[in-house]
Parts: C-alpha cells; structure tokens; sequence
C-alpha cells in the first residue's frame, strides 16, 4: 500500500504540468495530503516492521540485474511519515509562491516522490536512481524561487550532491561487479571480504554522508538552505539530509558491516566535531537561517554519532532524530522563511532585534518558542527523546564523545536562545522607536494567514506527540534496527 | 557467388546510393517560378527519406548471417542492427536539414548525406582492412564537404578547411599502420589477423602500426590529443553536418574500432589495471580515454557557445565511451555499443533544438538560449532531458550507459584494476554536470536579453526526437538487443 506515496506524488507532479495555474497548489496540496494519508494509514497499520518485506518486485532490465524493487520496514515507514509530514506543510508554506506556480509544485512533488522512492527501495539501482533523481529538481527550485546568492547556492549544493552521488556509484558498482547482484537481501547476505570492506565501506558511506552534512563535507547545507525558497529549505532540512543518512544506515552499514567496524570510530569522531562546530559558527551568524542552518548540521552530528555506535539503542535514536529533526528543522525553516522573511523582507538579527517581533507577529513567535524549545533538547518534545536515546547508546562505547556531546548541548542551546531572543524578545534602549516600529508594524504586517498556522500546527503537533510517546515510533524503529547485520551484541 | 546474390547482400547499401542519385537528379528539376524551389527542396527531402526507410527495409530483410570475399562485406545480427542505426541518424540529420539550410541545392547536400551513409553502412559491415578504409574515406570525403557546406559563411569554409586538412593526416598515418599490419601479417582480413597475430610477440614494427592505425581513428571519434578540430567543425558546420558527424561518423566508428580491435588486435590487448601495465592497445586507449575525459570536460566549462560546448563534451564522452574497449570482451564491447548509440540520439536531439533556437534567434550562443522557457517550453524541456542525459543523471538513458560501461570496466580488470579509469570518468561527470546544468540555468532561470516576439513553434521532428527520448529512458530492449546480436 505505502507503494501508492510514491506513485500519488509523480502522478501529481505531471499533473501540474497540464493544469491551470489556478489549480496548482490545490493539486499540489491534495497530491502532499495524499501521500500523508498513505504513509499514516500504512504506518499504523503495520505489521512485522522487524523485517524488510517486499511489497513489489517487477524485473526492470533483467541483464544487468536491475529490478523494481519496493520493500518497508519500520525505518522506512518512519521516514515516509516524516516526508509526508513535510511535504504537507511545505506546501502549506508556500501558498504565497505566485512565480511560475506550477513549475514549482512540480519540482516540489518530484523532491517529495523521489525521496519516497529512495526510503522504500530494496534494489540498490533502484535506490540509486530515486537518490538522484532529487538532485535536479533542487537545483531549480533554488535557483529560479531563492534568495540570497541563490545561483551559487544552487550551483553548490547540486555539485556537492553529485560528488556524493559519484562515490556512492562507485561503491554500488564495486558491490554489483563482486556480488552479482544489486538486491539489498541479496547484498546483505554476501559475505564481500573484509579487505573490499575496508575500501567500499568509507567510499559509500561518505557519499552518503555527504547529503546528511557530515563534518567538513557540511558547507553546501548553510548555503543551500539559505538560498532556498522556505518550501526548499524545509525540504532539504527535512528529508533531504535524510536521504543521506538513510543511505549510509540502509546501504552502508548494512551491507558491509566489517568495513563499518573499522572506521565507525572515525565516523564518532567526525559526527562530534561536526555538533561542536557547527553549533559554535551558528553563535556568531547574524542572518538568521544561517543559524538555522548551521543548526541542521549540529543536529544532524547526532544522527551521525547515532549511526556510529553500532548498538540498537544508538542507531534506533538516531533514525528518532531523523524523524524529529526533519519536524523541527521544517518548522525552523518556515517561521525564518516564510513568516518573517516574507513580511520584514530580512534575516537579519540586528534588524529584526529592532522590529520588537514578538507582538507584531504573535503566532510566529509562539511557533518558534516551541520550535526552538524543541531543538534545544527540552524534554516533552522529540529532540529531546531522540538525542537521550542517541546519547544513552553512545555512552557505551564512546563516554568520552557523550562527555563532549553534553557540553555541545550546551552550545547548541547558546546559540538558539540568541536567536529566538534576537529574532522576538530584544528590547531596544531607544523607547520612542520601539513605540514607532510597533505602532507601524501592526499595520503593516500582513496577519499570519489560516495556511501558514495549519501548517506549523501540524509540525507542532508531530514535535510534541513523539515526544511525549516515543513509543509510537521506537515500537516500529527498534524491530528493524535489530534486523540489521552490523549491530555488536 | 553470382552477382544476384551478391546484390541481394548488398541491397542496403545498393538502395541507398540509388536514393543519392535520385536526390541528385531531383534537385536539378526545375519546377516553374521562384516559390517552387522550395517546393523542389521539400521533394528531395521526401525521396532520401523514403530511400531511407526502404534501406532499413532492406537491411530487415537481409539473411541472419553472411560472409562474402574474407570479410569484406559481413552480415550478422549487430551488422544489421548498426546499420539501422547508422540509417535512422541519416533520417534525423535529413529532417533536421529540412529547417536548417536556406534551401539551395538542397538536393546536393541530402545527397552527399546518403554517401556518406554508404561509408558508414560499409564501416559497420566489414571485417576486411582494405574495406575499412574505403568506408573511412567514403565517410570523411562526403563529411568534408558537408562542413563547408554554407558558402555564406566564412566560417563554415574554416571548419571544412581544417576538418579535411587534419582528416586527411589521420587517413595517412591510419593507411600506414594498417600497410603494417598487412607487412607483419599478410593478411586484410581481421580473424586471420589475429591467428598470426597471436603466434608471434608483440615487436616494435607491429605495435606501430597498432598505434598508428589507433591514431586514425582516434580522430574520427575525437578523443584527446586528437580533438582540436571538433570545436571548430561543431560551430562552424551547417548544423545537420555538424550533428552528423557527432552522431553517425562517431557510432560507426566506434564499432569499426572495436571489431579491429577486440577482433583484429585481440591477441595483443595488453592491460591497462593499475600498477599492472602491460603493452599492448588497451593501455594506449586508456591513457587516450584519460586524456578526453580531463581535457574535454575541463575545456568545456570555458565555453559560451552550445555548439562548442556541446564539441568538447564530445571529447568527453568519446572518452567515457572508449572505457568499454579498453575493458574488452562482450561485455566491454557491448557497453561502448550501447553508450555511443544512445550518446549519439541524444546529441542528434541536442543539435535539433540548437538549429531550431538558431533560426529564431540567429545564433547559438549561450546567451541566445536565455528565457528559452518562456518561448518554447516543449524545446526547453526536451533540451533539458538531453543536456541531463548527457550528465548522466538517471532515469535518463545516459545513465544506463554509463552504469553499464563502468560495470563492465570494473568486471575486466582482476582486482579491479580499472578503478582509476571509473573513478577519473566518474570525476569527469561531476565537473560535465556544472556546465549541463549552466546551458539548463539559461534556459530556465535567465530573462531573455531582449524580448522576443517569436511564438514558440512545435517541430514534428523534435516530438518524434522527444518521444525517443522518453523511450530510450528505458533501455532495456536495447542493451538486450546488442548482447544478444554480439557474437
């Protein structure tokens, strides 16, 4: 059943193409609201999320052993939900979007049916094909509907995309060409030679690890996000990045498990300093989705060092922090993009200190407070759930990362409460042009409309409800994770 | 071996020249006042691409296999197939002639397309050096003059110049290393080439005369160092000409390189894997293959003109394409067979939407593709698929061909050795990707410089290219279909 996402999202995606422009973003918002009630449905309908079950197999060029090839366990489900999820309320945040409408809901459901494609193939081409089938579509969609630097962004962040492609091609071949086969059961089943391992594994995983913006490979991620459209950075925030750690997760560490004990304390290591980095560049940024979207690469460090400590509490946090990640950076990316960007026309941090934000536009900062309390690790939202449970596994094997991870923590709190202050809270000396920018603003800001609060309520809604029972996704997470080969008893 | 037999063999080929000799002759009828010859013009593309069709027919209706004088004219399936091929990128270039050229002696110019069609057609038929060669130069002498074609511009009188100038220099020092050849062996046929060629070792004298016979051909398909006069024939050409000799010239010699080759040289392959060289063709085609991956792609990113861009791509996929030889087998083989026919659609394709963009705007600039997307979005999108093909972004069918080509450099080797040549290749694309996506970047994200007036006009030939396309997306029954014809 989940097959339909991804056929819902294509067969929407050409649709735009024939209809009228009026029709756009109804089409684009039914296609989005589609593929969510799909996922939900198949979500909570599942059953035997342990093993990753074929759903539909149709041989594709039969010589080179391609085949389509759909298969879903329970990390695939959780990260078809957090697409839909996403899909949803980019759409809802790019209601205003009037340039060429439907060229960009087309670009749009063609980033959201790819990336359904990749979180459900079970044939490595297959996988590949989806994996850079995304690449284009965000070119244009930064390009032609960004911001700042939008040409280079673009330009940056596909390049990057490819180099990440190249090598993971490289590793999929060199499996095709020993293995004899691109099926995943297949593959995971091959016992490659520990001396292959040791060169393919690093091969795929950074090229995987690329899109998840591992640390120093990260710089397209702040770039592109700040370039892109809000729908854009959403997407690349949300699902996008997960792409690449799925890759690493699915592809990677499952088919080489030997290659990935070798080097996954190199991968701890760079997923620490890529949460320390990351989050002390984000202090000193004064263009808020800079902040943002250093913020994206902090947390994806988590995911990374999730991935790294090879035990099912570790990697079943990180594909939480996937899921909450992907909420929490969508909902970042739509109050800095759309309900403020759109309105005071900056991103500046001295600027917006000035523009007493927080009673001009209330709802924006209500979402934002929740937001960033979310991805400050408060508990009761799911950054919080996630990254203990990430934490608690690493802590293992790696107590000295967990040590350096806590005082990163601290960082990462640092440089949120900067912004949400900045951005709504500053008070400002001078009394008489406080008033003045007040009295002004409440006129001139166009109100929060219904579209924008659906959506943020949505994002809102899945941050809290993980995080107050993250059962309802761990019961699906944690069976498949002990599926998986690589894990040390 | 009567002459009827001989003819019915021959038929292909056969209907092809007569279709020339009928363009010749039909473009000569005068018919009445002024308008007409363009009427006169329209005629003469019917009758080559009638004749065209009926030579497919013919090649269809040829026997499963058949040898005629040691080699000289070889009939099996992958001949037959190539063939096809060879016809349906003549039709394209006919159709694409069809909005490109002002319409004098439009008759001339199909027909020096349908000889060249013959060389092309006898390139891909024949295990046999002395035919070869005569299909080499039947090919280059009608291409030579198809470059220079539009007398009204200087430079397409350049290209021509400089297209003949260093193609004659290749056919020389091709025509002396295969004399070598012929001195060490005693022999013009390839199979009987490689019998004597594997009971000797490789001497001095005989790896001259591989080199120099690889020299020559090297040209033809444009690989690095042996390049430098594709730009200028690719820019300056009539746009069918130039889209011919990217497209038909570069397949068929493709293959007739890989039958000399695998079949001819077969026994000194030598290897190319990595720190583990030994002499012998493959590594003289690998460092060739570096050389155009680096040079083409690198070169290509300082280009503003499509044209020239899309010369020094060539350069770059000629170097992709000759991955597949120096891996050798059928597995190789069939790889560069399949990369170089679809590389060659695609580009025929590329070239459509240039001469179109050309008539509207009266350059090919880069700039003169700037707001394409508002003009023509059929255009844009088909050019898109094109330029993203190239690339090698899947679904497209480029990405087929690369897949399979680096599947099967990588299956050579033992231990992988040709890793470096993927890796190189693969490189390449990262960097052939920034200027495909500058060409997309113009079309889609750009304002045209002034406004233009022209409505967006729809061009059957460019549905049907598109349609092509979007087939060759799944190219399943092709690759199937070049395994299974290969022997």
């Amino acid at each position: 059943m989940i097959a339909w996402t991804i056929y819902i999202t294509f067969a929407g995606a050409v649709a735009l193409l024939f209809l009228p422009r009026v029709l756009s973003r109804w089409v684009a918002l039914a296609t989005a609201a589609g593929g969510f009630a799909v996922s939900l449905a198949a979500f909570f309908n599942a059953v035997d999320v342990g093993t990753f079950k074929t759903i539909v197999r149709v041989p594709w060029v039969p010589i080179l052993g391609m085949e389509y090839h759909l298969a879903v366990d329970g990390i695939s489900l959780t990260l078809a939900l957090v697409t839909s999820l996403t899909a949803v309320s980019a759409v809802l945040f790019s209601w205003d979007v009037d340039h060429r409408q439907n060229e960009f809901f087309f670009w749009l459901l063609v980033v959201v049916g790819g990336s359904y494609g990749v979180f459900l193939s079970a044939d490595l081409f297959l996988l590949f094909v989806f994996y850079e089938l995304v690449i284009v579509p965000k070119y244009f969609l930064i390009a032609i509907w960004g911001s700042t630097n939008k040409e280079y962004g673009a330009m940056k962040l596909t390049l990057y995309s490819f180099f990440g492609g190249a090598l993971v091609f490289i590793g999929i071949i060199a499996a095709y060409v020993t293995a004899g086969s691109l099926n995943l059961h297949d593959l995971a089943e091959f016992p490659f030679t520990p001396q292959f391992q040791s060169w393919a594994f690093p091969v795929l995983f950074i090229g995987f690890a690329v899109l998840a913006g591992i640390w120093p490979l990260h710089t397209w991620a702040p770039t592109g996000h700040v370039a892109a459209p809000t729908a854009g950075s959403m997407l690349l925030a949300g699902i996008i990045m997960k792409l690449g750690s799925y890759g690493g997760l699915r592809v990677a560490m499952n088919l080489f498990p030997q290659g990935f004990q070798m080097w996954s304390g190199y991968i701890a290591v760079f997923a620490v300093i890529g949460i320390l980095y990351a989050a002390a560049v984000a202090l000193r940024q004064r263009d808020l989705k800079f902040v943002i979207g250093y913020s994206s690469v902090s947390h994806m460090g988590f995911v990374l060092l999730g991935l790294a400590t090879a035990n099912v509490l570790g990697v079943s946090g990180a594909v939480l922090q996937m899921f909450s990640h992907g909420v929490i950076a969508a909902l970042l990316f739509a109050v800095a993009g759309r309900m403020i960007y759109r309105r005071t026309h900056t991103r500046d941090l001295d600027a917006l200190s000035s523009m007493n934000l927080s009673r001009a536009l209330p709802f924006a900062a209500f979402s934002f407070v929740i937001a960033s309390a979310a991805s400050m690790g408060i508990p009761g939202f799911s950054g919080f759930a996630a990254e203990i449970t990430i934490l608690i596994g690493a802590w293992k094997i790696y107590p000295i990362a967990v040590w350096i991870t806590g005082a990163g923590m601290v960082l990462v709190a640092a440089f949120t409460l900067r912004a949400l202050k900045r951005t709504f809270f500053d008070t400002v000396e001078d009394v008489k042009s406080v008033t003045s920018v007040t009295s002004l603003d409440r006129e001139t800001f166009e109100p929060i409309t219904l579209a924008e609060k659906l959506g943020a309520g949505l994002l809102m809604f899945a941050t809290l409800a993980v995080g107050l029972y993250p059962k309802l996704l761990l019961d699906r997470i944690v069976p498949a994770v002990e599926a998986m080969r690589f894990l040390t008893k | 071996m009567s002459y009827l037999e001989l003819l019915k063999l021959a038929a292909p080929e056969a209907t092809v020249a007569v279709t020339a000799l009928a363009v010749l002759a039909v473009g000569l009828i005068r018919w009445g006042e002024t308008p007409s010859n363009r009427r006169s013009s329209a005629f003469c593309s019917a009758v080559a691409g009638l004749g065209l069709a009926a030579a497919v027919g013919a090649v269809v209706m040829l026997p499963q296999s058949a040898t005629l004088f040691g080699g000289m004219l070889v009939i099996t399936p992958l001949t037959s197939l190539f063939k096809i091929i060879c016809l349906a990128l003549a039709f394209f270039t006919v159709v694409l002639a069809r909005t490109d050229l002002s319409s004098r002696n439009r008759g001339e110019y199909l027909a020096l397309v349908l000889l060249a069609t013959i060389g092309l057609m006898l390139l891909v038929g024949s295990e046999e050096l002395l035919m070869i060669f005569i299909g080499l130069e039947l090919t280059g002498l009608s291409l030579y003059v198809m470059t220079a074609f539009d007398k009204t511009d200087i430079r397409s009188a350049e290209a021509g110049l400089k297209y003949f100038l260093f193609g004659s220099t290749a056919s020389a020092f091709t025509l002396f290393g295969l004399s070598l050849i012929y001195g060490m062996s005693g022999t013009t046929g390839l199979a009987v080439i490689a019998q004597k060629l594997s009971a000797q070792p490789i001497s001095p004298l005989l790896f001259a005369g591989i080199v120099m016979t690889l020299v020559g051909f090297a040209f033809k398909i444009a690989a690095a160092p042996f390049h430098l006069w594709a730009p200028d024939a690719y820019q300056g050409a009539p746009v069918p000409s130039a889209a011919f000799i990217a497209s038909g010239s570069k397949v068929a010699s493709f293959v007739v390189l890989g039958k000399i080759v695998l079949v001819g040289f077969g026994p000194d392959k030598g290897s190319a894997a990595w720190h583990a060289m030994i002499s012998g063709w493959a590594p003289v085609l690998a460092v060739l293959a570096a050389l155009s991956i680096l040079i083409g792609n690198l070169v290509a990113l300082a280009q503003s003109n499509v044209r020239r861009l899309l010369a020094y791509s060539a350069v770059a996929h000629a170097g992709y394409t000759l991955l597949g030889l120096v891996a050798g087998g059928r597995d190789g083989f069939s790889a560069t067979l399949f990369y170089t026919t679809v590389y060659a659609f695609t580009l025929v394709g590329a070239f459509g939407v240039v001469a179109l963009v050309r008539r509207e705007t009266g350059g090919d600039d880069l700039i003169n593709f700037a707001g394409l997307r508002a003009r023509s979005p059929l255009l844009a999108g088909c050019m898109s698929i094109f330029m993203l093909s190239l690339a090698g972004l899947p679904p497209l069918a480029g990405f087929f061909g690369k897949f399979y080509l680096f599947i099967a450099a990588l299956r050579a080797g033992e231990n992988h050795g040709l890793l470096w040549l993927v890796a190189l290749a693969l490189l390449g694309s990262l960097v052939s990707l920034y200027y495909y996506l500058i060409v997309l970047k113009v079309i889609f994200v750009d304002e045209p410089a002034q406004h233009e007036t022209s409505l967006p006009r729809r061009n059957v030939g460019e549905g049907g290219d598109f349609l092509q396309r979007v087939s060759l997306s799944v190219p399943g029954p092709l690759v199937a279909h070049i395994i299974a014809s290969l022997p």
